[in-house]
């Protein structure tokens, strides 16, 4: 279970995260909505660790983060990261079997290469890619790779940020069901960052929307039709006219 | 008023900048000795850190000190003769080449190659989030891209420094040989019963301060790169400046403290 009391963070004058509180129970798959640049992307890093937030506090199964063992923290964790984030000096199957090559997951070269394989035939690539560098493949597939990687190491927690943002529909379609098979069969715990609504419905147990540095509405995605709350509306509908300001 | 002391603040705030700055080297530096022979070792980074830094500087060193070397022999040359002592333009060639120009250029032109490929490098990981993906992968980057760099660098300049100490030499020899009209046998036999074991030990002792240096700054300014095209370029730039500065100074330092 992943808990956020009351973080805050900014950057310089940039108040991003204004006092968010969240609750990711184990084994379940929360997605984040929320407009461009409200920090959903802040959000999980600071959980990372990879920002430090300036207050608040943020506790894995009741305990403090900030305190906790670095690298047995980590093991636990895979991470999508939104602009794909791949090694470029490495090739494709490197990447995604990284962490299958060092450290306590190392494992025989061969073997972890056919992990890494699978992995990549499960997001949608053929073999052929495991052996081209980040830098030749498209946008799209770049982003499948991060996921092939995030997935690799069969982590507990999963983080995806943006998993089917540049995707075609039939392979956003393909993501979202792995993403729902992994929490199901895996029981892994997801938090999913995500503009595409078909996705939030595909993929989520819960939805938490971000607005204003706040969690501003979380509930069942059942309920989220129905919620009764402009703002949340005026995002599911995509409508210029409501609450939330255009230019911000 | 604050008109007046405008200046004032603007000088401190600079000052206070470069105090900052000097303090978060210093600190980076203390963490990479004391990471540096902990396990892990990533030993494929190390050897192609090697590689790059080492085997693919040699052009460039051998160049600058095949011409440095003959440069010089013509400056000896014409100094010597002032006071009739054109003889001793082996001699000083070699002193002057082995003690101070070998390790210093060596250094310089790694300075350049280096310390700007390894801050663009490092940056451009940096700005595009590889830095923070290697450590949600449980790797370090501390370990896995600073100490193999640094590690390389320290081991290897010392062997270009060495490689460009002979070809120096060299360049004096050829120049003096083909256009001062000095004996060949003569002119190696000088050299060569002229130097002493002290002179070769600190060039190479230099070399491998010149070569931390060099693979720290890379590294540092990398790792503090700004964001963005922009942010990689000032931290390449920085690189270089900043080692470059190093080195003359740590090599005044070493000199006093070597003679
Ligand atoms: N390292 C940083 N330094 C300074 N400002 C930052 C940094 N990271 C994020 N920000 C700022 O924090 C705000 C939120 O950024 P974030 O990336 O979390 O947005 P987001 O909600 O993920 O948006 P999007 O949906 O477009 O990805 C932005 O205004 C951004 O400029
Ligand atoms: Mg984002």
């Amino acid at each position: 279970m992943i808990e956020m009391r009351d973080v805050h963070k900014a950057f310089g004058i940039n108040r991003v995260l204004r006092g968010v509180t969240l609750t990711i129970p184990r084994g379940e798959s929360m997605v984040i909505i929320g407009g461009s640049g409200t920090g959903k992307s802040v959000a999980l890093k600071c959980i990372l660790g990879l920002i430090r937030p300036d207050t608040g506090q943020i506790l894995l199964d009741g305990e403090d983060v900030a305190r906790a063992e670095r690298d047995a923290f980590l093991a636990r964790f895979g991470m999508l990261f939104q602009g794909g984030a791949l090694f470029d000096s490495l090739t494709v199957w490197q990447n995604v079997a990284f962490r299958l090559l060092r450290g306590r997951l190392k494992r025989p070269k061969a073997q972890a290469r056919e992990i890494a394989i699978e992995k990549l035939r499960r997001v949608g690539l053929t073999p052929e890619t495991a052996d081209l560098f980040p830098a030749e493949l498209s946008g799209g597939m770049q982003k499948r790779v991060g996921l092939a990687r995030a997935i690799a190491a069969a982590p507990e927690i999963i983080f995806f940020d943006e998993p089917t943002t540049g995707l075609d529909p039939i392979m956003a379609g393909v993501i979202n069901e792995l993403i729902r098979e992994i929490v199901v069969e895996m029981g892994a715990t997801a938090m999913t960052i995500t503009h595409d609504m078909s996705s939030v419905r595909a993929i989520a147990d819960k939805v938490a929307m971000l607005h204003n540095g706040k969690i501003r509405w979380t509930g069942p995605v059942a309920e989220m039709d129905d919620s009764g709350d402009p703002y949340l509306t005026q995002f599911i509908t995509g409508s210029a006219q409501g609450p939330i300001e255009a230019v911000r | 008023m604050t008109f007046v002391l405008a200046p004032f603040a603007a000088v401190g705030r600079s000052t206070l900048a470069m105090l900052a700055t000097i303090g978060s080297v210093a600190i980076y530096c203390a963490l990479t000795l004391n990471h540096l022979l902990r396990p892990p070792f990533y030993f494929r980074e190390f050897l192609s850190a090697l590689l790059a830094i080492g085997y693919f500087s040699l052009p460039v060193v051998g160049l600058t000190m095949v011409f440095t070397g003959g440069a010089l022999a013509l400056q000896i040359y014409a100094g010597g003769a002032r006071f009739n002592a054109e003889s001793v333009v082996p001699q000083i060639v070699a002193i002057g080449i082995v003690r101070e120009l070998g390790p210093v250029l060596t250094g310089l032109m790694v300075a350049g190659r280096v310390s700007a490929s390894i801050a663009a490098e490092i940056g451009t990981m940096k700005v595009t989030e590889q830095i923070d993906a290697l450590v949600t992968l449980s790797t370090n980057p501390l370990k896995y891209l600073t100490i193999p760099r640094v590690l390389a660098a320290t081991l290897v300049v010392p062997l270009l420094a060495a490689v460009g100490d002979i070809i120096g030499v060299l360049g004096g020899y050829l120049v003096s040989t083909s256009r001062l009209g000095f004996t060949p046998a003569v002119y190696l036999t000088n050299t060569w019963d002229f130097l002493e074991a002290a002179d070769m030990v600190s060039s190479l002792a230099k070399a491998a301060v010149f070569g931390f240096i060099v693979a720290l700054m890379g590294c540092y300014h990398g790792m503090n790169s700004g964001r963005g095209a922009q942010g990689v370029g000032r931290a390449t730039t920085n690189a270089v400046v900043s080692s470059s500065i190093l080195i003359l100074a740590s090599n005044y330092l070493l000199t006093e403290l070597f003679f």
